[in-house]
């Protein structure tokens, strides 16, 4: 039996920690070092370990965090709310991912982006890792699970490329790993990303007790986007077409993962994410990523009208 | 360190290689060679030749230097090579941003020059970053528009209280395009830089005032708000008064008529030849 895996919270920590005892690395941010060393995912090491806390000007935060990538320290940038990436991603997207294009000067860094939801109001709610999808010269992920982490990081280290890590909070005590969800005749395929790929998993098990067949197909690496052969074919097979879910506004990167997939595959997409308006604060007025019962309802209703 | 003749020829040296590249680019403008919008450095010159003139008596090694848009002066003044510049500004692949840069983006790896991606100011956070990242001496070049970018400000505020070795340059020609400082602030960079609690000075484009306020330079962070006054367009080739001062002309009243015609004819000869035989490679 496979030994169990420490949570991803802990896997997070400790290769931030590695990253800067063991390779030279540095990691910076606003607020590292105070309470709750942002949800876990830091180890408690300060500015000699190579924890830099940088002063709360954002736009000039990722500037820093640009030129440290390009002395060659491959910075861990944190963001603590995705929201914030309005304001700490310019140079980021407009420096460090052209830079090897432009000057043929490679500037690699790893931008841990965090999501979280729930009566946090308009702008530190959600995922955006929209945002980046829409600019060349960086790959983006979104790695729920201890082995996705593992992954990137380990791939983030083989190369020189720009990293942006779509995390969330609600994933860090998770502990297991989310395989695909394969079924011979799939009435329907999900593709989701981000946060809603716990909730696609809970809806495709209570759908099948419905005699619905839902496939799920996760996806953490968003960009660039290459399903597998196995997830087409799946696809395809789905009578009633297809949904990316997403953490973020639709408008982005799961319309785009929807496009590609239907140019693949010729499957009718559908997409499901944030509501097209502003979160405020009050439970009535929030604006969450779809749940179980949002996603079982899409699906129930692709699969009747088909 | 004194301010010698031997360094007063080296700097005007250096300046005037910069002036006639500036003045034959303005002409390959007029000619329809230069196929994008360029910026050109003239009357801008001797913030660049002086300080790299400087690190080089002084023996500071190891610099890295970051670069605004109107960058020419400051490339060929820190090293850059001639060749590679004329090519940039011909789009050919084989120039110093490879063809990616035009005027406003060049570079230099073999240089230490770090290029410009347009946004304004932006290579001020990332000239902090990267000085906090290894500790070189750093200097980063801006304008005095750029240098009103807020993340501009915030990056001298954290090289301060980093304590950093860098020397944030601001040429400041009073202009943004065309519009003044004084219609922008009712304040000055180098004041702003003191209520950071860095040192830092205001003066005239006069090496011997850059000079003067050198040493102790890469020792603690400093600002230097040097006054230039830009001889053409902000973008392409023409002038926009016909009366503005020419430090050029001016500093080089200090040497005799004979060795301020014999740098001028070498540099006008250096320009040239270089301009005709990347004309020539391009059109092959």
């Amino acid at each position: 039996m496979a030994e169990k895996s420490p949570p991803l919270r802990e896997v997070i920590k400790e290769t931030v920690r590695h990253h800067l005892t063991v390779e030279n690395g540095v990691a910076l941010g606003q607020c590292l070092t105070a309470v709750g060393w942002v949800g876990g995912t830091l180890p408690e090491l300060y500015e000699d370990g190579g924890m830099v806390e940088v002063s709360m000007a954002d736009v000039a935060g990722g500037g820093f965090a640009v030129g440290m990538a390009l002395a060659g320290r491959r910075p861990i940038y944190v963001i603590r709310y995705q929201g914030l990436n309005w304001l700490n991603a310019p140079s980021i997207v407009n420096y460090a991912c052209k830079s090897k294009e432009i000057w043929r000067r490679p500037c690699p860094m790893f931008v841990r982006s965090i999501g979280m939801e729930g009566a946090i109001g308009p702008v530190a709610g959600s995922s955006h890792h929209s945002l980046y999808f829409r600019m060349p010269g960086v790959k983006i992920f979104s790695p729920m699970t201890p082995g996705e982490y593992r992954t990137v990081y380990r791939e983030f280290m083989a190369e020189d490329e720009v990293y942006c890590v779509s995390e969330h909070r609600g994933s860090y005590t998770n502990t297991e790993e989310l395989p695909d969800l394969f079924h011979e005749a799939p009435n329907f395929a999900l593709f989701p990303v981000s946060i809603c790929r716990f909730a696609a998993k809970q809806a495709a098990e209570e759908l099948a007790q419905e005699g619905i067949r839902v496939a799920v197909h996760h996806v953490f690496r968003l960009k660039p986007f290459a399903p597998s052969r196995e997830a087409l074919a799946s696809l395809s097979r789905a009578r009633a077409g297809g949904c990316v879910l997403d953490d973020d506004y639709v408008d982005g990167v799961a319309k785009a993962l929807a496009h590609d997939l239907a140019a693949a595959t010729g499957a009718r997409m559908r997409v499901l994410g944030l509501q097209d308006r502003s979160a405020g604060f009050a439970a009535r007025v929030d604006n969450l990523p779809p749940n179980k019962d949002q996603i079982k309802a899409l699906v129930r209703d692709a699969v009747g009208k088909h | 360190m004194n301010f010698d003749d031997a360094l007063a020829r080296t700097i005007y040296e250096r300046a005037a290689l910069c002036r006639a590249f500036e003045e034959e680019s303005f002409r390959q403008v007029q000619k329809g060679n230069i196929k994008f919008p360029v910026y050109l450095s003239a009357g801008q010159e001797y913030a660049p030749a002086t300080i790299s003139a400087w690190l080089e008596r002084a023996g500071v090694a190891g610099r890295q230097v970051f670069i605004q848009h109107r960058g020419h002066s400051t490339y060929l003044s820190f090293g850059g090579d001639l060749d590679k510049l004329v090519l940039e500004l011909l789009g050919d692949e084989r120039g110093c941003a490879y063809g990616m840069g035009g005027s406003a983006s060049i570079h230099s790896v073999e240089a230490g020059i770090y290029g410009h991606d347009g946004l304004m100011g932006s290579h001020g956070p990332i000239a902090v970053g990267m000085c906090y990242a290894n500790r070189k001496p750093t200097l980063c070049f801006t304008g005095d528009a750029a240098a009103e970018e807020d993340y501009f400000l915030a990056a001298i505020g954290w090289a301060s209280t980093k304590g950093l070795p860098i020397l944030f340059v601001v040429e400041d020609n009073n202009l943004s395009i065309l519009t003044e400082k004084k219609v922008r602030r009712n304040w000055e960079m180098d004041k702003v830089a003191r209520g950071f609690e860095m040192a830092a000075f205001d003066l005239e484009d006069d090496p011997e005032q850059i000079v003067a306020r050198l040493p102790g330079a890469f020792e603690r962070p400093l600002l230097l708000n040097v006054r230039t006054h830009r001889l053409f367009w902000h973008a392409g080739a023409g002038t926009d008064s016909t009366d503005i001062f020419d430090r050029h002309k001016a500093f080089g009243e200090r040497f005799d008529a004979a060795y301020v015609a014999e740098v001028r004819g070498r540099a006008v000869k250096t320009v040239e030849e270089s301009w005709q035989r990347n004309l020539r490679l391009c059109a092959k």
